[in-house]
């Protein structure tokens, strides 16, 4: 396990510059004198407050297997990929929303792109291709995506029109359960 | 969610129906006057040829009470011979059959035969195809010998006609709905009386002979026990019954025993009965029978029959269980809370959507755990900020559980030995929103190794899962003696790991919960007996669970130490909670260094036997610096205290570090502490504006 680099960082940030509206708030200083950082193992990116990652400095790194709140992996290619256990996080500081009506939270949990006929409300002036979150109606978070057009044009879509392009949702939890969570294996 | 399929299978069969035993004699030739009445009519039309079928159908015709009715009939052979219309939409069309004489099913006999006359002449496919079961069943009379046919037919349609019967029923006329109750009547009746006999055949030994039963091995008795073992199925009714028996015996037994039959042989009698009636295996049911009184015992293993409750725990980290119990109402989930003794839990009674895939569920605002796996949590009660350790977490009900409680304050260290097992650990901690925990995939016995000085420390150890028949029956028959020798020797290594890392000088803990779901002594009692005498520096303490029963103090000639009447003990017939164990222990001063690993300790026997002296001891090896200062008494040095002061503070500071804090934050408070953090938020935003002008 080891602090995430510099070049590694900036991946990290720009993906979640996507969804965030306040990056700073994510490793601000909290009441205690503690903070969260990120930390990296088996090529899984961790959001973890330090006291615990100093503690889990002490197990070693195959034997580690999850530490905090995993975000995402940081692919062979260099990319960044959020993962749907990230999306407490995203959530708690979301820029953009999109809620669904009772009738789309189901599809939406077996995979399926955000139609517009299911859409609640969302959050105005959202451009293209930028991250939002998808909550139920209750405000539960459901899982996040890219919006395909902005606000402006999603008015002129047709009911069975998608609106958001599904990148996680919570359904992964139960579908994905092998390789999800198979950091250090 | 219903009960799963596993579940309702996991019970003895049900007696056999009345139908059955019908069936067995008319197989055996003895001729049952209870056969359907259609069977003779259906059965002509099939084997016989064209003519006979209109024989049959003029008759049919003749007791039809309307003109329109026989029309209807009449068209009908004219349809089947133009063979294009199929054989549902056929049924459908035509009007009501006559009543009671089964017509109906003449009808699609009548199809099936002139079917097969003209299948080749017509070429029709799909009337072959859709000419149904009876049509095939008559085909296979073809290559039967007639006898058998003709027997496997009655077997076959007796099924089919119940549906038919049905139908008929629903266009009772008033003139035959008095004719056929009595037919039905009768043929109840027959049932009855057949059934008898069959009982009386059997080789029953119920008789009661005043007040004294009959429990124990006639010749007879030896004989049903030979039966029962060779046959697939034995009379689990009688065995039942038996069972009953002997338990009253055995409860009055000066009373109701027989003369000369010693108390063993009832026991033993009760025991083989038990084990061919539940599927026990004689070593495991000895050993489950013990545990109890006799009839508890009986109680123990009804129990064991039926499932548990369904129970969720509403994960307060998410949400309110008010909250989720209204939400899962509107989904169509009858639940109620589970008892007064938890907050958390929801009992749910029937539900309409599968619980485990539900979006609250999903979201994480609840898990599916046994009422049983909140005990241990609720006994170690975990406070916040404290240094938890959970030695086998996975699946992860109860990490959470302990998360939950600490409000993600803290750090829970999960360990799991099975790497498969973690994956679905991980998930739920990051489904139910767990953000303190480290996940690692230890072998529990490496413990105070890895890390030491844990505020409380669960052990949930893998056991025999005695406790939990009703969940997996396997168990049933899988355990063996060489389970009962291997686990609890297990058990003992990691509860001494377990103890080895509390921090005994914890200020809010230095607790250690011991739990299996197994209810046998060896795993339980024994073990913790074993984890007292070489350990002195732990006590058991009360566990503060308001329900179970006080463990073992004696059991068949062993004795324990006293104090295990802090222990708790569920069962199934008592609580309706699976079978288990809970134990809760202090630590109360440092584990001697003798005494680190079991080994060794094996030299070091005597010592512990005697409370005080281990106090002694205890107290001695609290301050192993001293020893050290002692020879350098000896040697030449003085204190020094201004160098000391040096050690002290680089020593505090390492204790800090070690419990995973920043020293600096703490000695020098803020100021300093603030400017770092200020510096690398500054950085981090200035990444973040790179990032948004990217974007």
């Amino acid at each position: 396990m080891r602090p995430l680099v510099e070049s590694e960082t900036k991946i990290v940030f720009d993906k979640l510059a996507n969804y965030l509206s306040d990056l700073k708030s994510l490793i601000a200083p909290l009441d205690d004198g503690d903070r969260y950082v990120f930390r990296l193992n088996h090529s899984r990116v961790y959001y973890v407050r330090l006291s615990i990652a100093n503690l889990a400095t002490s197990i070693s790194r195959d034997k580690l297997l999850s530490v905090g709140t995993c975000l995402g992996k940081l692919t062979k290619s260099g990319k960044f990929r959020l993962h749907i256990t990230a999306l407490p996080i995203l959530a708690e500081h979301a820029r953009h929303k999109i809620w669904v009506k009772e009738n789309g939270a189901q599809p939406f949990l077996y995979g399926s792109n955000v139609v517009k006929a299911h859409v609640g409300r969302w959050t105005e002036d959202c451009p293209e291709h930028s991250g939002c979150v998808v909550y139920s109606m209750a405000d539960v978070p459901l899982g996040f995506g890219v919006t395909s057009r902005s606000t402006a044009d999603c008015r002129r879509l047709d009911p069975t029109g998608i609106v958001c392009f599904r990148q996680a949702d919570c359904g992964e939890y139960l579908r994905d359960e092998d390789t999800l969570f198979a950091g250090g294996v | 969610m219903g009960v799963g399929r596993r579940m309702q299978k996991q019970g003895p069969p049900e007696p056999l129906s009345e139908a059955h035993y019908a069936n067995l004699k008319r197989k055996k030739g003895i001729p049952v006057e209870d056969a359907p009445a259609e069977f003779p009519s259906s059965k002509k039309p099939r084997r016989g040829s064209q003519a006979a079928i209109k024989a049959n159908k003029a008759r049919a015709e003749a007791s039809k009470p309307t003109s329109k009715q026989a029309k209807g009939a009449n068209r009908e052979p004219i349809a089947l011979k133009d063979g294009k219309k199929t054989a549902g939409s056929k049924s459908k069309k035509a009007p009501a059959p006559a009543p009671g004489s089964g017509s109906d099913v003449e009808m699609d006999d009548e199809f099936g035969a002139s079917d097969l006359d003209q299948a080749i002449g017509s070429g029709d496919e799909m009337d072959v195809a859709k000419a149904g079961d009876k049509f095939f069943a008559s085909d296979d009379s073809v290559y039967d010998s007639d006898q058998d046919a003709a027997k496997k037919e009655t077997f076959f349609f007796s099924d089919d006609e119940d549906e038919d019967d049905e139908d008929r029923e629903e266009k009772l006329t008033a003139a035959n709905i008095e004719g056929l109750s009595k037919k039905l009547d009768d043929k109840l009746a027959e049932e009855a009386a057949d059934n008898e006999a069959e009982l009386r055949d059997g080789a029953l030994q119920t008789n009661i002979d005043g007040d004294k039963p009959n429990v124990l091995g006639d010749d007879d008795d030896d004989e049903l026990s030979s039966k029962t073992k060779n046959l697939l199925a034995p009379d689990l009714q009688m065995l039942r019954i038996r069972i009953t028996e002997a338990i009253r015996v055995l409860e009055d037994f000066s009373n109701l025993a027989e003369e000369g039959q010693s108390r063993a042989e009832y026991t033993s009698q009760l025991l083989n009965d038990v084990c061919a009636y539940y599927g026990y295996n004689e070593f495991l049911a000895e050993k489950l029978m013990n545990l109890f009184p006799v009839r508890e015992a009986f109680a123990f293993f009804e129990a064991n029959e039926s499932a548990r409750p369904v129970v969720i725990r509403t994960n307060t980290l998410r949400t309110h269980r008010r909250d989720l119990a209204q939400s899962l109402i509107n989904r169509g989930v009858t639940l109620e809370p589970v008892g007064k003794w938890s907050k958390v839990g929801l009992q749910v009674f029937d539900s309409n959507v599968p619980l485990g895939a539900t979006p609250e569920y999903l979201a994480g605002h609840y898990i599916l755990q046994a009422a049983s796996s909140f005990l241990p949590v609720m006994a170690l009660c975990p406070q916040e900020n404290e240094r938890v350790l959970d030695m086998a977490a996975a699946p992860g009900g109860k990490t959470t559980h302990m998360a939950a409680l600490m409000k993600n304050t803290g750090v829970i260290f999960a360990n799991d030995p099975s790497k498969s097992r973690s994956k679905g650990l991980i998930g739920n901690i990051h489904r139910l929103g767990a953000r303190n925990t480290i996940v690692c995939n230890h072998d529990a016995r490496e413990f105070p190794r890895v890390m030491g000085g844990f505020d409380r420390v669960l052990l949930d150890a893998p056991c025999s899962g005695t406790g939990v028949i009703a969940k997996d029956p396997s168990v049933k028959t899988n355990r063996d003696e060489k389970d009962f020798q291997v686990l609890p020797h297990t058990q003992k290594q990691l509860l001494l790991a377990a103890i080895d890392s509390v921090n005994h000088a914890s200020k809010t803990g230095g607790y250690l919960v011991y739990s299996t779901c197994s209810v046998a002594v060896e795993e339980n009692e024994q073990v913790v007996a074993y984890a007292l005498s070489r350990r002195p520096n732990v006590k058991l303490v009360e566990t503060g669970l308001p329900f179970g029963k006080e463990g073992f103090t004696s059991f068949m000639g062993k004795e324990f130490p006293p104090s295990l009447k802090m222990t708790r003990r569920f069962y199934p017939h008592l609580y309706n909670v699976d079978g288990f164990f809970v134990a809760k222990f202090q630590k109360t001063g440092p584990t001697p260094p003798n005494a680190v690993m079991a080994s060794k300790d094996k030299n070091n026997n005597a010592k512990p036997r005697s409370s005080t002296a281990t106090d002694e001891n205890s107290v001695v090896d609290k301050t192993p610096i001293t020893e050290e200062g002692d020879n350098d008494e000896d040697g030449f040095a003085e204190f020094d205290d201004e160098e000391d002061k040096d050690y002290m503070v680089r020593a505090k500071r390492n204790a800090m570090r070690r419990r995973g804090l920043d020293p600096k934050a703490l000695n020098k408070k803020a100021p300093t502490n603030g400017k770092e953090s200020e510096k690398k938020a500054k950085a981090v935003e200035e990444k973040g504006k790179e990032a948004e002008k990217k974007v």
